[in-house]
């Protein structure tokens, strides 16, 4: 790879241990994908939830933590994803002691870096959202996929360790979706049905997620009249990402690249493929579960805007969650705060539900908070949840949120709702 | 160990190592797919459910899902509860960044469908850096 003097001063040790660590790790991964050069990104968003670090992730980062100020601190902005413990609330949940020390002593190291502690994966709606052309390291699915298609910004999938490098060095290897011809459409989807909800746009993101199963394909998405909410492009692409590992789409005549179908696609792509209503409906039905004693309800994965603690409290208004079953909502720091301010927060609480601060269900230990709660059939509206959550020992069921208020409240997932 | 099957890939990343293959028609993510405490494939859905993983040469069609594997891996490796080596038909770059952190022998890009190409139980040598795997005639 060629590199600039600030880069071969780095990668010498010249500007101290984790900076030279940092262009290591880089040019590992820049020469598995034949990467020439770096390229500068303005800012990073740091996925390190305790339970993904594990005991060796925190002793790593307590060793780049130890280093003088000068040769630890993030060259660029740098933002953290959701933790894994809410510490107003991990007790509750039957978080350990053990849990929380590993995620305080990861907090400690990420201060030390100068890194903030958003705890959020929708910093692009709350945070400061990338513009056209901009070049990131966003390092949650849901963020990448969202800053590189609705936004137009130019980013790879940067997993912990390269987030940490790209922190540490202000750069990545430029390779994938910094590079405009990786860009183009290989895929292209016409959508004969418009989603009729937060959780309709996640089963459609999770069936054309189902179809494509590689981060190289670019998927185009056809046929959607007017511009859907930032939500509901929130749940479709993060479903999209967690069910294809899916880093980019375009929706013709939504995103900002895609002014018409030939401005994105290439010339060599396939055939476009149809998405009927009756594909959203099998998707529904791929969960099961009705009939069941409903254990918990999970409103997360993505965090909740305000927009949706604000429907989610209308719904709560003047119901009770049944004793039977718990309910949890994962919002960020700064959107519990506003949702404190505004009143949401206690209209959702007093129905029986938590509001959860700078989390996200399933980076929270989730198997370990299933075994001490005796949770094992969980409903969302999130088909990204679902997706994951199946691999932590839960049954899940998706509905809408309607759905599973309803189902809250009657203890029970409605026949049909699958 | 002389001879075998030589299947060729992109060079990769991490130590020449040898072991015997796990290989399934499936995908792969460390959050999505495994109990990484027990060292088994934990979603019932997974082609693999219920198998050991741990020091095997673990061949799967693709990357999946999320970000997580890319610091679950080294947490594995130093916990005793990674497979020896990782061979996918593509990669995605979580992969490739975890494989890198953890020191994980890590290959894509072959001549053939890599999950076609070896079966479970044979015993293979994967060489990253010469982007070589190659398949010993049983003993």
């Amino acid at each position: 790879m060629r590199l600039i003097e600030l880069e071969q001063e780095m990668l010498e040790g010249r500007h101290g241990t984790p900076r030279k660590w940092a262009m290591q790790q880089l040019m590992r991964v820049g020469r598995f994908f034949d990467a020439e050069d770096f390229v500068e990104v303005s800012q990073v968003h740091l996925m390190a939830d305790a339970e993904s670090l594990g005991a060796a992730g925190v002793e790593f980062l307590e060793r780049v933590a130890k280093a003088p100020p000068e040769h630890r601190r993030a060259r660029v902005p740098t933002v953290t994803d959701p933790r894994g413990i809410d510490f107003e609330a991990y007790r509750r949940l039957g978080q350990t002691e053990k849990m929380a020390e590993l995620e305080r002593r990861a907090i400690a190291a990420f201060r030390a870096m100068d890194f903030l502690l958003a705890d959020t994966c929708i910093n692009y709606q709350t945070v400061m959202p990338p513009v056209l052309g901009e070049h990131l390291a966003f390092g949650d699915t849901g963020s990448t996929i969202y800053a590189n298609s609705v936004l137009g910004a130019r980013s790879n999938f940067e997993g912990g360790p390269s987030a940490l490098a790209a922190a540490l060095t202000g750069r990545v290897p430029r390779y994938g979706y910094h590079i405009p011809v990786n860009r183009r459409a290989t895929r292209a989807f016409i959508v004969k049905v418009r989603p009729r909800d937060l959780s309709a746009w996640g089963a459609l993101g999770g069936v054309i997620g189902r179809r494509v199963q590689s981060y190289w394909e670019v998927p185009a998405i056809l046929g959607i009249e007017g511009a859907p909410t930032s939500d509901e492009l929130k749940h479709f692409g993060a479903a999209l990402a967690s069910f294809g590992t899916v880093a980019l789409f375009h929706m013709v005549g939504v995103t900002p690249e895609a002014t018409d179908l030939p401005a994105v696609m290439d010339p060599g792509g396939s055939a476009p493929e149809t998405i009927a209503g009756g594909d959203i409906d099998a998707f529904y039905r791929s969960y099961g579960g009705g009939g069941d004693k409903l254990d918990v309800v999970v409103f997360a994965a993505p965090q909740l805007s305000l927009m949706e603690l604000r429907t989610l409290a209308g719904l709560l208004d003047g119901v009770a969650v049944h004793p039977q079953t718990a309910m949890l909502v994962a919002t960020s720091p700064e959107v519990k705060a506003a949702a404190d301010r505004l009143g949401l927060t206690q209209r959702i609480e007093r129905a029986g539900a938590i509001v959860l601060k700078g989390v996200c269900f399933y980076q929270m230990h989730a198997r370990e908070i299933g075994e001490a709660m005796g949770w094992k059939r969980l409903m969302s509206n999130s088909a990204k949840l679902v997706n994951i959550i199946a691999g932590y020992g839960y049954a899940p069921s998706l509905g809408t949120m309607e759905q599973c208020v309803a189902a809250a409240v009657a203890g029970r997932v409605p026949k049909g709702a699958e | 160990m002389n001879g075998g099957r030589i299947i060729r890939g992109h060079a990769g990343i991490g130590p020449s190592v040898t072991g015997v293959a796990l290989v399934a028609d499936d995908y792969f993510s460390a959050r999505y797919d495994l109990d990484r405490s027990a060292g088994v494939f934990s979603r019932p859905a997974h082609k693999l459910y219920g198998q050991s993983y741990v020091g095997r040469v673990l061949v799967l069609r693709g990357a999946k899902g999320g970000v997580a594997t890319a610091w679950m891996l080294r947490n594995m490796v130093a916990a005793g509860k990674a497979p020896l080596a990782l061979l996918l038909n593509i990669a995605n770059p979580i992969m490739v960044q975890g494989a890198a952190f953890a020191d994980l022998p890590f290959m894509d890009r072959f001549e053939a469908d890599i999950t076609q190409a070896i079966r479970t139980g044979e015993t293979v040598t994967v060489d990253p850096e010469a982007g070589r795997v190659t398949v010993h005639a049983a003993q």
